[in-house]
């Protein structure tokens, strides 16, 4: 009977992950998605606890608990924070699967290895190869993205990368051809912590090569592996709610990545074998390119007597947390009867929806967020682009440049509107390493030093200016 | 608005959870199976069940808002957290400790993963609105 309960609880879970997801797809009714997802993990829980086998409950106690110590702190990290974070929990998903089948795998070679049927193996081999590649590819990205001293912020690339990497992954799969053929060899034990290294080598190969820019499509592609690692699971445990879950959630990644690739103009298979990041010769223009400097004082006179104004954010102003100086240029703006909108292009910032997020926290209403499809009609209307901390993504070079390396991909049109002024920490170029034509064109006027303090500026000059109110 | 139709989620799904154990439990009562009856491992099923849960998936997923893409994420990243399951049998059941072992640090990691990744996808939830807090409306 408990077996019917249990299947009979995780078919309700499976439908409130459903429904979970669904919600999502308007902010009105999303946090009723969270609420679903709670409500599901907490039913899958309790339904797997109470299930016979599970006779030891000391350990179980301590990890749940150990969880929350861990999991809380985790959850109130600052908003700027947050790609780095799913990093690090797309890793802990990618251990707890490569985990869970390594020790299914001792446990049914204890008992003989009968249950280590061809399906199984095949299912365990692939549970420890996308969980633990996820662990170390995860970890070295949020290791990125936290900017840590010991790993290499700039692409690491090598003569014949793809090859090696390649290689090692024809080798993962030969010892597990192999396992999976005869699991209780003598030497199978010994061989199964190989396969295990090995997985672990090639998640760290697969994202040193890997710039800033790309690393929304990496999350992606991450995410999407930790749901298939858990998929893995649960072919090898038999349980359908395993599969259900993990599913969705590597559908989601799968989405995700293809919107980023394309957002990129860059192709599915492109990023799926690791060839993106490799180091562009940069083309640089001419040399009697120069920056025209624009002071603080006629930059928001004109934004001042503009009709509408689209601010264009990028990475730069998650990195000078600049949002909250956004939000008060937002503010003097409207007050003054400006139209603001905000124009976001899919892969600014660092992870899928990382400007939303950011500019939601501002206390920006989400009506102003305007994507990028929508925004481009509307810029040879624009009287004022102000570009914040955004670089390849606004490069008209996209457009037509051939040799460029961001050649085709969809940017936002700030050079249609009449004047472009561009908030830049400094004058070098931007990750993609290409200098952006916008930038020396004759109507775009650059405003040098750190967003934040530049839009602190603005602001400032135009609540004097603006007397009371 | 949103609160009681949480409250009014939550009745539901109790309810149907409630109901289902009572036929459950009802239909079994007399069959009585052992406790631990063999089920056939039964694979075509689960190759069925994944394939038609991704098309599910990419089927509700491709609606999802663009604004919220980035809590879609850390909400997905704490169902995928559903590893939780595995890692309890393992822990819990009567194996070698070495075993359950590793099964501890997987249930460890999951369970951040799901504390973390559902507090932190409300926590962004809440920032999206459409007026501002200080506007009257």
């Amino acid at each position: 009977m408990t077996h019917s309960l249990v299947q009979f609880t995780y078919v309700v879970a499976t439908a409130l992950f459903v429904f979970s997801l669904h919600w999502m797809n308007d902010p009105k009714t999303a946090r009723r998605g969270v609420f679903a997802g709670v409500a599901a993990m907490l039913l899958a829980v309790i339904a797997t606890w109470i299930q016979p086998e599970v006779v030891h409950h000391g350990w179980i106690i301590v990890a749940i608990i150990a969880g929350f110590v861990v999991g809380i702190p985790l959850s109130m990290v600052p908003l700027t924070a947050v790609p780095q974070r799913t990093a690090l929990s797309h890793a802990f998903g990618g251990l707890a699967a490569g985990l869970v089948g390594t020790a299914k795998y001792y446990l049914w070679l204890g008992e003989g290895g009968a249950e280590l049927t061809a399906f199984r193996m095949t299912a365990i081999i692939a549970e420890i190869l996308l969980g633990f590649l996820t662990f170390t590819g995860s970890l070295m990205a949020a290791g990125k993205l936290q900017e840590l001293k010991w790993i290499p912020q700039r692409p690491v690339t090598y003569p014949g990368q793809n090859v090696t990497n390649i290689g090692l992954l024809i080798v993962a799969a030969v010892i597990g051809i192999m396992l999976i053929v005869s699991p209780t060899a003598a030497w199978a034990p010994k061989l199964f912590p190989v396969v295990i290294g090995l997985a672990l080598v090639f998640g760290v190969l697969l994202i040193i090569p890997i710039g800033g820019a790309d690393m929304p499509t990496v999350i992606s592609i991450l995410n999407s592996y930790a749901g298939l690692s858990a998929v893995a699971m649960g072919f090898v445990l038999d349980n359908k709610l395993l599969i259900t879950a993990g599913a969705l959630d590597g559908s989601s990644g799968l989405i995700l990545s293809i919107i980023m690739c394309r957002a990129m103009n860059r192709s599915f298979a492109n990023v799926l074998f690791g060839a993106f990041g490799q180091v562009q010769t940069a083309k640089q223009l001419g040399e009697g390119k120069v920056y025209k400097p624009e002071t603080i004082e006629g930059a928001s006179q004109v934004l001042e007597q503009a009709n509408l104004v689209v601010i264009i954010p990028g990475y730069g102003m998650a990195v000078a947390q600049a949002q909250h100086k956004v939000r008060e240029l937002y503010d003097q703006l409207k007050k003054r009867g400006v139209t603001v909108k905000f124009a976001i292009h899919p892969v600014a910032g660092r992870m899928p929806g990382h400007m939303n997020v950011l500019l939601a926290e501002a206390d920006i209403p989400y009506t102003d967020l305007v994507e990028m499809g929508d925004i481009n009609p509307d810029m040879p209307q624009c009287d004022v682009a102000l570009v914040v901390g955004a670089n390849d993504v606004v490069n008209p070079v996209a457009r037509y440049d051939k040799t460029s390396p961001i050649y085709g991909m969809p940017i936002i049109d700030a050079d249609k509107a009449k004047t472009v002024y561009a908030i830049k920490r400094s004058k070098n170029p931007g990750f993609a390493g290409i200098d952006n034509e916008l930038y020396f064109s004759d109507k775009t006027w650059m405003l040098f030093g750190d967003a934040k303090k530049v839009i602190g500026d603005l602001v400032k000059q135009l609540t004097d200016s603006g007397g009371i109110h | 608005m949103s609160r009681c139709s949480i409250r009014r989620t939550a009745v539901a799904a109790l309810a149907w959870v409630v109901c289902g154990w009572v036929v459950a439990g009802r239909a079994y009562a007399q069959e009585a199976p052992p406790a631990h009856a063999e089920q056939p491992f039964d694979y075509w099923s689960m190759v069925f069940v994944f394939l038609l849960a991704t098309f599910i998936g990419i089927g509700v997923i491709r609606r999802v808002s663009r604004l919220l893409h980035t809590p879609l994420m850390s909400l997905t990243n704490a169902i995928s957290a559903i590893a939780v399951v595995g890692s309890i049998i393992v822990t819990g059941s009567d194996y070698p400790n070495e075993i359950r072992l590793l099964g501890v640090v997987a249930l460890f990691a999951s369970m951040t993963n799901i504390v973390s990744g559902f507090l932190i996808t409300d926590r962004m939830l809440k920032m999206f609105k459409t007026t501002r807090r200080e506007e009257k409306k």
